[in-house]
């Protein structure tokens, strides 16, 4: 068997008296679009919060492509070439979709300028944005100076899934990508998710919407009160019998997802 | 519609048609409506478009009402010199206020340090060029320990530096004794101290290097918050401190760093009102703090932080002076100096916030 992008045991997060992750284990191969489902408060959130190194689990073990990690910080995360579309996208409304491409990992100019006036490339920075929006076919060209707070939710989205996109190297994790899309929107964003999949990037997909969740999954982890209950393979399951392992109403399968 | 499940090849059923729906939503393009959305967009991408165009309509209204004596060249410089401090104060505030803070303590540590400076100088015998780097390590030491407070101790910007200005202003009193160090003592003593209050003249006009040091400032400031990457994140940071931690923003470090630089500022400042005032006085620029955020707001840059350039604060304090000055030759009473300058605040908000409610 192949080696997991991510392995975790055993993960504990606590806040105050609500225990947001009780034990909970996780798992992402290679390559996959590995979704998330559960009721609200179930501690999706936090589970994936946990691995990034966004929060710091109380307990457990991390293993990424079978080393074990402590990230302290989302930061670290991202020196390995894991991003993470956040529910709230975390985005500066104010600045521009280059600035906020690039946000923490900024282009120096070359030479004595970039070195000791520690002067900006904006032009290579906005060339770079420019061309991988187009490539997710997301933008005509001029506005890439936009602030980002006059865009759309859904091109909001967009500029953030860009940005994971051109930059996660080990995988992404997106949490309720398309919560806040149209019907149209939502589309493009199931486009974007397979698009990474093809380039080999495995995915964490947050979602309350089955339909997308059934559309893009291989393979679906159900997390109920703070752990995983169960993966399932979408092609064995139908959305009501997800739906009823996440809520409660049903037993889970006695076998994980091969 | 039938229940059983088609080969889909892209999409839901339901999703079929969208192919041949319009694709605009993708693009970026917007559409603009009335003519004040217009303006409400050009005012919202470029905001200091507000101070230049207030800062030019007074200077034209004045000129007309107080006639040659306003606009004369000598004048003119004369108003950029009554500026020089307060702007520079100005620029340490924009900075603070740009993530989203406040800085009450900005005067208190330009006169703090200004009476370090002094003492050293004049009375323990210190050279000045030492006394006045000493004068400026003490303004980094300041301002690093109020956004010590704010970052670590997670107390808001307004109680910490409401807090540190008592403090910083109770340490000036006493080790001034409350009292003045001369003018002739200074000249005497460390001449150096008042490096900044030389002018020069040029056409008509009166240059003193206490001007040219706050344009230095501004533009050197400017440098730093729009072409480096420091700069980006001041602006992240204040814009949406959560959103800009999450994306790889050391946050924390940034601020302090900010705080740590106003505070440089403000000692530089410090160093410049020695000259510009001529004499050490522990009682000068007590309406300093205030006067810098005024500076600052009708300069166009948002007190909710994230919004603006550091440019509008230097317009913002040569509007003040200007409607000082225009308002003083034009025999108007005192009184009503301040009166305009109050709704040049209220005006100057409403703006502000008239902007931010930009449509998408
Ligand atoms: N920062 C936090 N502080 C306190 N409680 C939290 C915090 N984050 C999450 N929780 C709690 O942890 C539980 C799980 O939350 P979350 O992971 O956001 O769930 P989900 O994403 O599945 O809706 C909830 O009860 C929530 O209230
Ligand atoms: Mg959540």
């Amino acid at each position: 068997m192949t080696t997991p992008v991510v392995q975790a045991r055993g993960i504990v997060k606590r806040y105050g008296h609500v225990t947001a992750i009780d034990h909970s284990d996780f798992e992402l191969r290679p390559g996959e679009v590995l979704a998330v489902i559960g009721d609200n408060g179930a501690g999706k959130s936090s589970i994936v919060k946990a691995i990034c190194g966004a929060t710091i689990p109380d307990e457990g073990e991390i293993l990424i492509e079978g080393k074990p990690i402590k990230f302290n910080s989302p930061i670290e995360a991202r020196e390995m070439g894991i991003e993470i579309v956040y529910q709230n996208l975390a985005l500066s409304p104010a600045l521009s979709i280059a600035d906020n491409m690039f946000t923490g990992r900024e282009i120096r100019k070359e030479g004595w300028m970039g070195k000791y006036l520690r002067l900006l490339d904006k032009p290579a920075m906005e060339d770079f944005a420019r061309d991988k929006l187009t490539e997710l076919g997301l933008m005509t060209v001029q506005s890439i100076k936009q602030p980002v707070e006059t865009l759309s939710g859904g091109q909001r989205q967009g500029v953030a899934v860009a940005r994971a996109a051109a930059f996660a190297s080990k995988f992404i994790i997106m949490d309720e990508p398309t919560a806040a899309l149209g019907v149209k929107e939502s589309r493009k964003v199931l486009e974007l998710i397979q698009d990474v999949r093809s380039r080999g990037i495995p995915i964490i997909l947050i979602s309350h919407n089955m339909p997308h969740v059934f559309e893009v999954a291989d393979r679906i982890h159900i997390h109920r009160l703070g752990k995983r209950l169960c993966t399932i393979d979408p092609k064995d399951y139908t959305m009501s019998d997800a739906v009823a392992f996440m809520t409660g109403a049903k037993e889970p399968p006695a076998q994980d997802a091969g | 519609m039938s229940d059983t499940p088609q080969p889909a090849p892209k999409g839901q059923e339901f999703e079929q048609t969208l192919d041949q729906s319009d694709t605009k939503v993708a693009s970026f393009e917007r559409k603009h409506h009335t003519l004040l959305e217009r303006i409400q967009h050009v005012l919202h991408n470029n905001p200091t478009l507000v101070p230049v165009i207030v800062l030019v309509i007074s200077l034209i209204a004045f000129g007309l009402i107080a006639g040659g004596k306003f606009f004369s060249a000598f004048n003119l410089s004369l108003i950029l010199q009554q500026v020089s401090i307060i702007g520079i104060l100005a620029a340490a505030q924009s900075l603070i206020i740009i993530t989203a803070g406040i800085d009450l303590s900005v005067a208190a540590i330009m006169v703090l340090m200004s009476v370090v400076m002094g003492n050293l100088a004049v009375f323990a015998g210190v050279p000045s060029g030492i006394a006045i780097l000493i004068g400026l390590a003490g303004g980094v030491g300041a301002g690093a320990m109020n956004g010590w407070f704010i970052t670590k101790v997670k107390l808001p910007p307004f109680i910490t530096t409401l807090g540190t200005w008592s403090i910083f202003y109770a340490l000036l009193l006493w080790l001034s004794g409350a009292q003045s160090i001369r003018g002739q003592d200074i000249d005497t003593e460390a001449p150096f101290l008042k490096f900044f209050g030389a002018s020069f003249n040029l056409g008509g006009a009166r240059i003193t290097l206490s001007a040219i040091l706050m344009i230095l400032v501004f533009v050197v400031l400017w440098y730093m918050l729009n072409k480096t990457a420091w700069g980006r994140h001041v602006y992240a940071i204040g814009d949406d401190k959560e959103a800009a931690d999450l994306s790889g923003i050391r946050t924390d470090r940034t601020l302090l760093s900010v705080y740590g630089l106003a505070g440089f500022v403000c000692a530089l400042a410090g160093w410049a009102s020695i000259g510009r005032v001529g004499s050490i006085s522990p009682q000068s620029f007590y309406e300093g703090n205030l006067d810098s955020i005024t500076a600052v707001v009708i300069g166009g840059i948002s007190l909710f932080g994230g919004r603006g350039s550091i440019m509008g604060a230097l317009f913002g304090a040569l509007i003040v002076g200007v409607f000082r000055s225009g308002l003083r030759l034009s025999g108007v009473d005192v009184l009503w100096q301040v009166f305009a300058i109050g709704w040049l605040i209220i005006i100057a908000v409403a703006i502000d916030q008239w902007i931010r409610r930009v449509s998408a």
